[in-house]
């Protein structure tokens, strides 16, 4: 996960006597003003703008703005469609996260087990996500047809019938949730792989010599405590990824039906423009800046952590 | 056959059993969208299913995805936008890394923080003023809202800094010695030396922005700028995407180019998009 450097550091670490140009100074302003200009006006400046928005009445279009404190965040926390739209988030979250981490470890292990077919393995559970998510969610909601659609076809064929899975309450969401995993477990599995070439051969010498020799016991013992920080570390990813959900929601259920699949990405969307409520939208943009913000942290400690272990 | 041997192939058989489930679970909208797409509507709604079509209806499907909405164009507005965004995001990012990374000047603290802050800010949660400063400038629905609010890459200038900071200094020593100025340095030395980051880096940008439709749906309203994210939905309300043969012949046009890209360079695409979770 770290970038191989193909350079040799330099065997002595003498430092020659920079030639100190008085320009260096200058030279290094020049370098930096056009990302330091566009981080204020694109980055810096933007965020600010938003928590302002979040506290005016202020609309796109209108000449006019009033603080008000606030009233969004109060408008915000009253409003049904809101907590909705959280908790069916935090479900989605729930169920992605757990999904996404147990087939990425799962398929992980079995490529590593040997050489046989694992570069084709990898490229086959990599696809999805290096698939465009609003074709392949398209592709999805023919998939969940409730008539011709290829899940119904084949659980009929062992008699159960299924449901029109998208129009229904109960399992929108979840159908939502399953197309989530499908893009993302390929990931963790790369992420996975790579956390499990690092652990030391030696470790596994040792096991075998302590008598722990069967697939089960090898995985106790050395692979899954060896592993603990990467799993934190994909799981902290995946929920941040699985945070971000939009595509799928917007292409197939637009929140629906009832409200039942509605996400916050969805309704920051839905509030900010295609109702335009400037104010309102920005609130929500401030809660979901919030949380973003805490899980990027956490996985940065995490990070932090593990470089200091390797 | 010793018990050991019989529990390596047990073992054998069942890592291929799972990972076949898993590997299918993985294609299997894929090759679903590709049967459709070469079955005629009469086939595609009768009770038993065949992957193979019995008619074969594949041209006029990709046809009518190919005339009825601009597809081409959709690829190549994708195509134009990232290769925009990633060549000013180049442009920016690479100086000013390499000013973090081996120039000494005041601020140079200050300003790598802000470029760390930079990092946890989600680009959605910027959608609402990047809309308004597009519409105070006229801007909206045009090839440059696609492509402005995306040139300053705060992970780009993290990412390129880090690489710079391995190149040795003799090697910038040698160059000042030669009489090349700053920018000299960073355009004909730096550059070639950080093929490696500059491809990871590509990679991460061009999928980002590639397969976004957040957005694209947000500064977009006419079809003929849309990118492929975006038009495959525009397609999808037209009266041809109703069909499902031609709609899922559109999904294939759309998605059909990253995956081939991805199928001929692997490692790269691989490397390029777990790099990118150090952040």
């Amino acid at each position: 996960m770290t970038i191989v450097v193909q350079h040799a550091a330099p065997a002595s670490h003498v430092s020659l006597p920079r030639p100190r140009s008085s320009g260096e100074g200058q030279t290094a302003w020049l370098a930096v003003s056009p990302a330091l200009l566009l981080l204020i006006v694109l980055l810096f400046g933007p965020a600010i703008a938003v928590i302002v928005f979040s506290l005016t009445d202020w609309q796109l279009g209108s000449a006019t703005f009033h603080f008000i404190g606030a009233a969004n965040f109060k408008a915000l926390f009253a409003d049904l469609a809101f907590w909705t739209a959280l908790i069916n988030t935090l479900i989605y979250v729930g169920v992605v996260v757990p999904g996404t981490v147990l087939l990425g470890l799962v398929t992980a292990l079995l490529i590593e087990a040997s050489p046989r077919l694992r570069g084709f393995y990898r490229a086959v559970h990599f696809l999805p996500v290096m698939s465009t998510m609003s074709a392949m969610a398209i592709v999805w909601g023919t998939m969940l047809h409730p008539t011709i659609g290829l899940v119904n076809r084949l659980l009929g064929t062992i008699g159960i019938s299924g449901v029109n899975w998208l129009r229904d309450e109960h399992t929108a969401l979840l159908a939502l949730a399953a197309i989530g995993i499908w893009q993302s477990f390929g990931f963790a599995m790369v992420l996975f792989v790579s956390g499990l070439k690092a652990i030391p051969q030696q470790l596994y010498d040792a096991a075998t010599v302590d008598g722990a020799d069967g697939i089960f016991d090898r995985f106790r013992t050395v692979t899954w405590p060896m592993l603990g920080p990467v799993t934190m570390f994909i799981v902290i990813l995946s929920a941040s990824r699985a945070f971000e959900v939009f595509d799928s929601v917007r292409v197939l259920t637009q929140g629906g039906p009832n409200y039942a699949s509605e996400v916050l990405l969805h309704r920051l969307y839905t509030e900010s423009f295609d109702f335009l409520r400037t104010g309102y939208g920005a609130a929500l943009t401030v809660i979901y800046l919030s949380i973003v913000v805490l899980l990027t942290l956490t996985q940065a400690k995490f990070l932090e952590r593990r470089v200091h272990y390797t | 056959m010793t018990a050991r041997s019989h529990n390596r192939l047990i073992g054998r058989i069942a890592r291929h059993a799972i990972l076949a489930m898993t590997a299918a679970f993985a294609l299997v909208p894929f090759v679903w969208m590709i049967s459709l797409s070469l079955k005629p509507p009469e086939e595609i709604f009768r009770a038993d299913f065949h992957l193979w079509p019995t008619a074969f209806h594949g041209v006029e499907n990709y046809r009518a995805a190919l005339t009825a909405a601009p597809m081409f164009r959709f690829l190549l507005n994708g195509a134009m936008v990232c290769a925009a965004i990633f060549a000013l995001q180049l442009l920016v990012c690479i100086p000013c890394a390499y000013a973090l990374a081996k120039l000494r000047f005041r601020g140079r603290d200050t300003l790598f923080a802000a470029v760390l802050v930079g990092l946890l800010v989600p680009p959605q949660a910027l959608a609402i003023p990047h809309f308004v400063l597009l519409y105070v400038f006229g801007l909206l629905n045009t090839y440059a809202s696609l492509i402005l609010p995306w040139i300053i890459s705060a992970f780009g200038i993290f990412l390129m800094r880090q690489f710079f900071r391995s190149i040795p200094d003799d090697v910038i020593h040698a160059a000042r010695l030669d009489r090349l100025s700053e920018f000299e340095i960073i355009w004909r030395i730096m550059m070639p030396m950080s093929a490696p980051a500059l491809a990871a880096f590509g990679i991460f940008s061009v999928v980002a922005h590639w397969n976004d439709l957040f957005w694209p749906l947000i500064a977009i309203r006419s079809e003929e700028l849309s990118t492929p994210a975006l038009g495959i939905l525009l397609f999808r309300d037209d009266e041809a995407g109703q069909f499902f043969g031609p709609l899922m012949a559109g999904a294939v046009v759309i998605v059909a180019p990253l995956l081939l890209a991805f199928l001929f360079a692997q490692r790269r695409f691989i490397d390029g998009l777990t790099i990118t979770t150090m952040k």
